[in-house]
């Protein structure tokens, strides 16, 4: 076990991916020279050389359509959009190419192409930095979509998604970058959890709070205070956005008969409305309170100074907790 | 018949050539193409432009000040290229319409951007220096590429105004971005739209021979102002560094686009002498030597020599402009250290131009969650 940031646990899966197979490739913009602007993909140009790994003009959509092209001839490539919110220029390329041409090809050409997203907000960016675009990935078939929210899942999911035969759009929440975790370096990649299941990260019995990326720390800090206040909360990470892994979120509402889902992104038509129907249609009858979602504002993403009144914070979801525990909370009733 | 590319001398972060009407050591010498334009310049004009440059620099200088005390979220630098900005903008009529990018503080400057306005987005407290129409100056844009289809855009309004009941004009739109965003499809596009409408639209490519890490030549193995005329679009590639040469070309293109000949382009080449953002470390990536090199061609130093040997400008009035320069830098310093973030609800205004249940719910939803704090919003 070592102890890595995120930012360094992604940068030693992509290196181990360079090295273990020659059809890997990294392209984006400054990945090569600089490392990236975060620095993941630092050191990978003087190990695996220029024709591995690629800068490229500054073009989204060049990005991902050459990387189009470059799996139609076998390549398995890896490209970095800088910031979640420049993925937009490479929309097209991504559901109406990449999502597709498996589908339309009746399976003939594969396109294993890994999209990594630094992504969401927290970290007082300027404005198109601080995006959570996930839903509409989501709603695209043929793409397969993840979150990670620490080292370990970082290393092991990154390189799940690179030896993945399906598109993985990865999204990498740039608040975690620098936060340390363990990560068994040496541990096998089949003995790995598949980056398509749930993870429980906390037990608990009260009630089940759902969620995944850096909203996932925020999760664990609510079920810390809960605990405190005599309220056992269970926490899940979902990983996999899609598809969920509702085995695991319906084992434990199930359980506890009560669900908050929260994610940053904005909670009109997002990930979070789907886990909720999800849980509706498979745990109606164990539901003792109508699953509700804790999320970022239906607005565009504020200005640095007030992105905190719009991330959902430990106070909000605790709200929500009261709430499906029908206990007395901070909404008055005019309010709802 | 084959069409076969021109490359530059030197596309590796190199000037290659390019129009010039003042050399770097502050010589005045004479170019063909651009000298019908900058030929009977007043030094009061030079001075002029001169001060602005100044002004720019210092306003640069305070941003990336503010940026390391901690009171802006960060800073992108524009020393080095005040000659294309201020030149360019100088030219132009208040009823032109400007579309920039995110670096040029010079053309908002010289616009007529306020203090306050100069540095809230950098601050993190808006995204936007607030209503474009007041100096007809759009906010700086952080997707690359994307304000040159809205000056395309514009241009064709321009085109229509009967339409809207209005007297024709002949004002011009421009646009501002860089080599690195010359690769972007809504840059080629832009060019596509424009002379297809034959728009009155400038086009002003900086290019400053980095788009972050990336040298020009990873976007174009030509002179980028030689894929305009690909477009039919004419283009001139000036000195960037050349204050004269920057106002001198864009005096042609807009009289161009003025007088209904359509739209123009210039390359101005020059360079960007500070990091991408005070977030980047350029020594990860940049030669010294290139640097220093670059430092040789200072936009402000060639015009300090040439008025001072014309006389133009004595020690007087060159104190008068560095104590107007401070003003500047203190204004925008007393700017920044007084603003006082805007309160939480307003996050859920100017979403829709008119009513939204959704959000109403919303706001009413957060401002009792808000009330619930005892100590209340801090
Ligand atoms: C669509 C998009 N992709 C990526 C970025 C990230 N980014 C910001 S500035 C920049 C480099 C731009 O270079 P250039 O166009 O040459 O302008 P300069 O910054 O040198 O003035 C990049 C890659 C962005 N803002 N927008």
């Amino acid at each position: 076990m070592t102890a890595l940031t995120m930012a360094k646990a992604l940068n030693a899966a992509l290196g181990r991916a360079l090295a273990d197979d020659p059809s890997v490739l990294i392209m984006g913009e400054d990945v090569g020279t600089l490392g990236g602007v975060f620095r993941i993909t630092d050191g990978l140009l003087g190990a695996h050389g220029a024709s591995r790994v690629i800068d490229t003009p500054l073009a989204e959509s060049g990005i991902v359509g050459t990387a189009v092209g470059l799996a139609y001839r076998g390549f398995r490539p890896v490209v970095e959009i800088q910031f979640d919110g420049f993925v937009y220029p490479a929309f097209d390329q991504i559901v109406c190419q990449v999502a597709k041409l498996h589908y339309r090809t009746r399976g003939a050409v594969r396109m294993p192409l890994t999209v990594r997203i630094p992504w969401a907000g927290g970290v007082g960016a300027a404005e198109h930095h601080s995006e959570s675009p996930e839903a509409y990935f989501v709603h695209t078939s043929g793409l397969r979509v993840v979150a990670v929210s620490n080292p370990s899942d970082a290393y092991f999911m990154l390189r799940q998604a690179i030896a993945c035969d399906d598109p993985v759009v990865f999204f990498e929440p740039k608040r975690l970058y620098h936060v340390k975790g363990e990560v068994d370096l040496d541990a096998a990649l089949a003995d790995a959890p598949p980056m398509g299941l749930a993870r429980v990260v906390r037990a608990g019995s009260d009630a089940t709070v759902v969620t995944y990326g850096a909203q996932v720390t925020t999760a664990l800090e609510a079920a810390e205070a809960a605990a405190d206040d005599g309220v056992s909360l269970e926490v899940i990470d979902l990983r996999s956005l899609s598809p969920v892994d509702y085995d695991t979120v319906a084992a434990s509402v199930r359980r506890t008969g009560r669900v908050v889902i929260t994610h940053e992104a904005p909670g009109e038509a997002g990930v979070g409305a789907e886990v909720a129907a999800g849980i509706t249609e498979r745990c109606f009858h164990h539901l003792e309170a109508p699953p509700l979602r804790v999320t970022g504002h239906d607005i565009p993403y504020p200005p640095a100074k007030l992105e905190r009144h719009h991330l959902p914070d430990l106070d909000r979801i605790l709200d929500a907790v009261d709430r499906v525990l029908e206990r007395p909370h901070s909404l008055s009733e005019a309010a709802q | 018949m084959t069409y076969l590319p021109s490359t530059t001398t030197d596309p590796d972060t190199d000037m290659g050539p390019v129009a010039q009407v003042i050399t770097p050591d502050g010589e005045r010498i004479v170019d063909p193409t651009l000298e019908p334009w900058v030929d009977g310049i007043s030094d009061d004009l030079l001075v002029d432009l001169y001060r602005d440059m100044v002004r720019t620099r210092r306003l640069d200088g305070e941003g990336v000040a503010l940026q390391r005390q901690g009171q802006l979220g960060l800073w992108a630098p524009c020393e080095g290229q005040e000659a294309v900005q201020v030149g360019t903008a100088r030219a132009l009529r208040a009823a032109d319409f400007v579309f920039p990018s995110y670096r040029e503080s010079g053309v908002q400057l010289v616009r007529g951007a306020t203090p306050t306005e100069l540095i809230q987005v950098w601050r993190g407290e808006e995204q936007s220096m607030g209503d474009p129409f007041i100096r007809r100056t759009a906010g700086p844009q952080i997707i690359i590429g994307a304000q040159t289809l809205h000056a395309v855009g514009y241009a064709m309004g321009i085109q229509r105004a009967e339409a809207l009941g209005e007297a024709p004009s002949d004002d011009v739109a421009v646009t501002y971005f860089g080599d690195g965003a010359s690769s972007q499809g809504d840059v080629h596009e832009a060019m596509v739209f424009a002379a297809s409408f034959g728009a009155p639209v400038v086009f002003v490519c900086s290019n400053n021979q980095w788009a972050i890490s990336e040298p020009v030549r990873v976007q174009s193995r030509t002179p980028l102002a030689a894929r305009a005329p690909a477009f039919g679009i004419p283009s001139l590639r000036v000195d960037g560094n050349d204050v004269l040469a920057c106002y001198g070309a864009m005096r042609w293109a807009l009289e161009r686009a003025r007088s209904g000949s359509g739209p123009a382009y210039i390359e101005a080449v020059t360079y960007r002498m500070g990091p991408h953002t005070t977030a980047d470390d350029p020594t990860r990536y940049r030669d010294p030597a290139e640097l220093s090199r670059w430092r040789g061609r200072d936009p402000i130093a060639r015009v300090h020599a040439l008025l001072r040997a014309s006389g133009a400008l004595n020690d007087q009035r060159e104190a008068d402009i560095a104590a107007d320069a401070d003003t500047l830098a203190a204004e925008v310093r007393a700017a920044c250290l007084s603003y006082r973030t805007r309160d939480p609800l307003t996050v859920f205004d100017e979403v829709y131009a008119e009513p939204h249940a959704g959000l109403e719910a919303q706001r009413k939803a957060h401002s009792a969650y808000l009330d619930g704090f005892e100590e209340g919003v801090s």
